[in-house]
């Protein structure tokens, strides 16, 4: 009996704190026009890992989420005005710019960030948007490749996002791609690091709770690249693996290796069914 | 910083004789406190935009002087009144003595 | 001064109240609010501060500020190792005495506003907020 009454106050007591750092149930509409999915049925390739799929947006606190519910308040929005002027803007040996092959980035990028990465047949690999832009100028337009790390690519990233924002995620793990997609897996679940953390110690096991002062999320990448307020600029997906793993201590893989390649390609999968958000605002 | 600086404005297209109207600006810039060191341990010095104006034909409507703790992008939200059509012209006054200007245009009606 | 009981306490006291001192008299503070009142009186009330309780990163954090007929308002975060942020002056065309930013916060601390009222008197305003510390570090 005692027992008993003392687990109910643990429970009472406890309830709260996991509410408190757990998704919220606010909805998500972006200048009262686009509705997002911000949680659905995980796919059945998680084996069961997650009955359901949040997006990162239900962790944050509500001054943060407003910022992303309006595309002006939406700093990252700065970006892609400036990825909007590099589009038309002709570079490298070939005198081309984006324009020129693809028109108007609303006429041919929609939908294109819903099913990155993606297995590119002639090249043989798979391709994130980073190394497909770069891709597109080294070989198309002569030019040099943008650092990955760089604003830039992080801007283009998003001017090509913002064209699929509110379409599901849905990225083909099969076929060709199959094989970096184990790898990915098999990174998102090796520990790394002093700490000896995987990616799914903290996102699987216990998004919800607290880490220090901040919430875990899922790690979705869904709403990627986002602006992020520590930083005060945009950060892609791979940007963000680069300083999760030196959070556990380890020496990290480079944006752009075929690591951080094959676990964008298994952490954009996890997401499959969720709208794409980019660029988003995040803490 | 008088590269890479673009300006943002959110303004009614039209409105009523006397009405107030909500306005929004966002203008790129890193506004660089001079609080922070680089990888060699000296002083960033500082570059900010240190005043915002907005005017609507050539009276006042909101006069901010600006210091480094406000955010990099600066953010302003405010209420305006327009007595009659006629435009919005918003000036951003950055340490380095650049001026960077928008201009919204108002119809009554 | 001889070391006894009464002596050594009146010491302790005495650098108890210089470390607190620094903290509740921000020099840089008072100073920057009385070139904004020229030393008037400032009355609690009568402006308004919204900012949030938890700050998810100090680097971008929204607050509003909103007097009603006030000519100006003054925003300052005492905390900081400068304590200006904004000072907002209202003009004739103004729709109303009330405007919103996103400002920087160095940790944990008071923001205050000083609006200038319609009758030439002050009003102060002040709000704590917690700025969270990331979870890997920073």
């Amino acid at each position: 009996m005692k027992l008993k009454a003392l687990t109910a106050i643990v429970a009472l007591m406890a309830a709260p704190a996991v509410m408190a750092g757990g998704a919220d149930d606010d909805t998500l509409v972006i200048n009262g026009e686009i509705e997002m999915v911000t949680k659905t049925a995980a796919a059945p390739h998680l084996d069961g890992a997650l009955d359901e799929v949040i997006s990162g947006w239900h962790f944050r606190e509500d001054d943060t989420q407003v910022m992303q519910m309006d595309d002006f308040d939406n700093p990252g929005m700065i970006a892609v005005d400036f990825a909007t002027d590099a589009w038309n803007t002709a570079e490298g040996t070939e005198g081309k710019s984006c324009a020129d092959c693809h028109g108007t980035p609303e006429d041919s990028m929609t939908g294109v960030k819903a099913v990155y990465p993606k297995w590119n047949d002639e090249a043989g690999e798979v391709r994130t948007i980073g190394t497909q832009i770069n891709a597109c100028r080294t070989e198309r337009m002569g030019a040099e490749p943008l650092k990955l790390n760089s604003g830039e690519i992080a801007a283009m990233e998003a001017l090509i996002s913002v064209q699929s924002r509110g379409m599901p995620v849905n990225v083909a793990i099969d076929g060709p791609a199959a094989e970096t997609w184990e790898k990915g897996k098999e990174i998102y679940y090796t520990r790394f690091g002093q700490l000896e953390l995987s990616c799914a110690n903290c996102h699987e096991q216990n998004y919800g709770n607290y880490i220090r002062a901040d919430h875990l999320s899922q790690g979705q990448i869904n709403a990627f690249p986002a602006y992020r307020l520590k930083d005060a600029g945009l950060v892609t997906a791979q940007n963000r693996f680069r300083g999760c793993v030196r959070d556990t201590r380890a020496e990290t893989f480079d944006l752009g290796s075929p690591e951080f390649i094959a676990l964008e390609l298994y952490v954009a999968s996890r997401g499959n069914g969720l709208s794409v958000e980019g660029p988003s605002v995040r803490n | 910083m008088a590269s890479g600086v673009k300006p943002r404005v959110k303004a009614p297209k039209s409105a009523a004789a006397g009405e107030t109207v909500t306005l929004k600006t966002l203008i790129s810039h890193n506004m660089e406190s001079g609080q922070r060191k680089d990888g060699n341990g000296n002083v960033i010095p500082r570059s900010i935009i240190n005043r915002f104006t907005c005017e609507f034909n050539g009276k006042s409507v909101i006069d901010v002087t600006m210091h480094p703790a406000i955010s990099t992008n600066p953010y302003f939200e405010f209420e305006a009144t327009v007595p009659e059509a006629g435009e919005f012209k918003f000036t951003w006054y950055d340490d380095d003595g650049d001026v960077y200007e928008d201009v919204k245009p108002v119809s009554i009606g | 001064m001889e070391l006894t009981r009464r002596n050594a306490l009146a010491m302790g006291l005495g650098a108890a109240a210089m470390t607190v001192l620094p903290f509740r008299v921000h020099a840089a503070t008072d100073d920057a609010i009385a070139a904004f009142t020229g030393g008037a009186v400032i009355a609690e009330g009568g402006v308004t501060l919204d900012a949030p309780e938890i700050a998810e990163n100090g680097n971008t954090v929204p607050v509003s500020v909103s007097a009603e007929g006030a000519s100006a308002i003054l925003v300052l975060a005492a905390g900081n190792p400068t304590p200006g942020v904004a000072e907002f002056h209202f003009g004739e065309l103004a729709g109303s005495s009330s405007a919103s930013t996103r400002i920087r916060l160095a940790g944990t601390q008071d923001v205050v506003a000083i609006a200038k009222l319609a009758d030439g008197s002050f009003a102060r305003a002040s709000k704590t907020v917690k700025v969270t510390i990331g979870g890997c570090g920073g």
